[in-house]
């Protein structure tokens, strides 16, 4: 479990590293989940030693958003005053975000004849 | 009695034990009512433990600063999640290398559909250019929507809520919507929540299965990588052509 930790976070640490020193948008744990990608790929043997502190990991991963989201409290007065514009336009967009991504998902797995539904 | 009960809290909360702590039972409490509502997507953890948090916060008058002094610990750990979720994607590689092209598609429609109808609705609402450009990035996960709403003048703390709220919007609507689209393969669904819903939406994900969560995971890593280009040069000169 400590080696995987460890493991995590060192490729992390690179993927910061090299956003900063390229000056990508990207921001680092999203290159070192990419730069693990292929280091697994590379190295199949590496995922059994990852996949137990991996998926414990993300099975909280909702835990890990609840500090962001008390900062909300920071900003009641705005959206307070904002509240109908902003409701309803997460409300909306995420919708209109799901649909379409799925949409088009399966519309051009069908297009193309790729089976999405079987392994 | 009372003045006691007021210096220990002052104590405690002058360490990151506090909010730490706090944190941790808020979500187990949080995650028992999710669990015993039968995992209904209503309950969303996140939502139940912001409010129990806020509430606590609000009635002992403890600054937000305060508590993220010891909730941050918790909030660093989604560095290395993000990285892990490298694991669950190479279990579904076969599918990947096979559904690569729907998904690009899939992906780059769904962050323009995201970024264009929220900035459009909300300004049709009437939102203020600052919450205009705040909301922008919502779709993506919480570190990189704060970066991309302070490249393009927005506020990145008000973005971190707004990224939040649609979290647990997508998680909340996701299976009653793609239920009535009659989208069934779990490949898509997860990949749909992805985009739209980033990590929170890749939990929930998770909780319904493995390969559902590792393609919301794979899109919630693209939509960031893609709005990040995207977001820094559409936001702007949408809102400058929508509030001159």
């Amino acid at each position: 479990m400590l080696e995987a930790l460890a493991t995590l976070l060192v490729v992390q640490a690179i993927g910061e590293v090299l956003s900063y020193l390229l000056r990508l948008p990207v921001p680092g744990p999203v290159l070192g989940m990419a730069l693990l990608l292929g280091l697994l790929l590379l190295r199949p043997a590496t995922t059994d030693r990852l996949r137990p502190t991996s998926l414990e990991l993300l099975k909280h991963l909702s835990l890990l958003f609840v500090p962001a989201g008390v900062g909300v409290m920071l900003h009641v007065a705005r959206i307070g005053k904002e509240w109908l514009p902003i409701v309803v336009s997460l409300l909306v967009s995420t919708a209109l975000a799901i649909a379409v991504t799925a949409l088009v998902v399966r519309w051009t797995a069908r297009r193309f004849a790729l089976d999405d539904t079987e392994a | 009695m009372t003045p006691r009960l007021d210096s220990i809290w002052v104590y405690l909360a002058t360490t990151p034990l506090l909010g730490l702590t706090a944190t941790l039972l808020a979500y187990i409490v949080a995650f028992r009512i999710y669990q015993r509502s039968g995992m209904n997507p209503l309950a969303n953890p996140v939502a139940i433990a912001v409010i129990l948090l806020v509430t606590l916060l609000a009635l002992t008058g403890t600054p937000y600063q305060t508590y993220f002094d010891g909730a941050q610990f918790v909030h660093f750990l989604l560095g290395p999640a993000t990285v892990a979720l490298a694991v669950p994607l190479y279990d579904q590689r076969a599918r990947l290398a096979r559904l690569w092209l729907p998904l690009t598609l899939g992906l780059g429609a769904g962050v323009v559909t995201a970024i264009g109808s929220a900035l459009g609705i909300a300004w049709a609402l009437g939102a203020s250019r600052e919450t205009l450009l705040s909301l922008a990035p919502k779709s993506v996960t919480t570190p990189i929507a704060m970066g991309i709403a302070e490249k393009i003048g927005g506020l990145p703390s008000l973005t971190a809520v707004f990224v939040i709220l649609t979290g647990m919007t997508g998680a909340i609507i996701a299976r009653p919507l793609l239920n009535a689209l009659r989208i069934d393969s779990h490949a898509a669904r997860g990949f749909a929540v992805g985009v739209a819903a980033h990590g929170i939406g890749t939990a929930r994900a998770f909780q319904v299965s493995e390969q559902m969560g590792a393609f919301a995971g794979l899109a919630m890593g693209l939509t960031a990588l893609v709005t990040a280009f995207i977001a820094p040069w559409m936001a702007p000169s949408l809102v400058s052509l929508l509030s001159p």
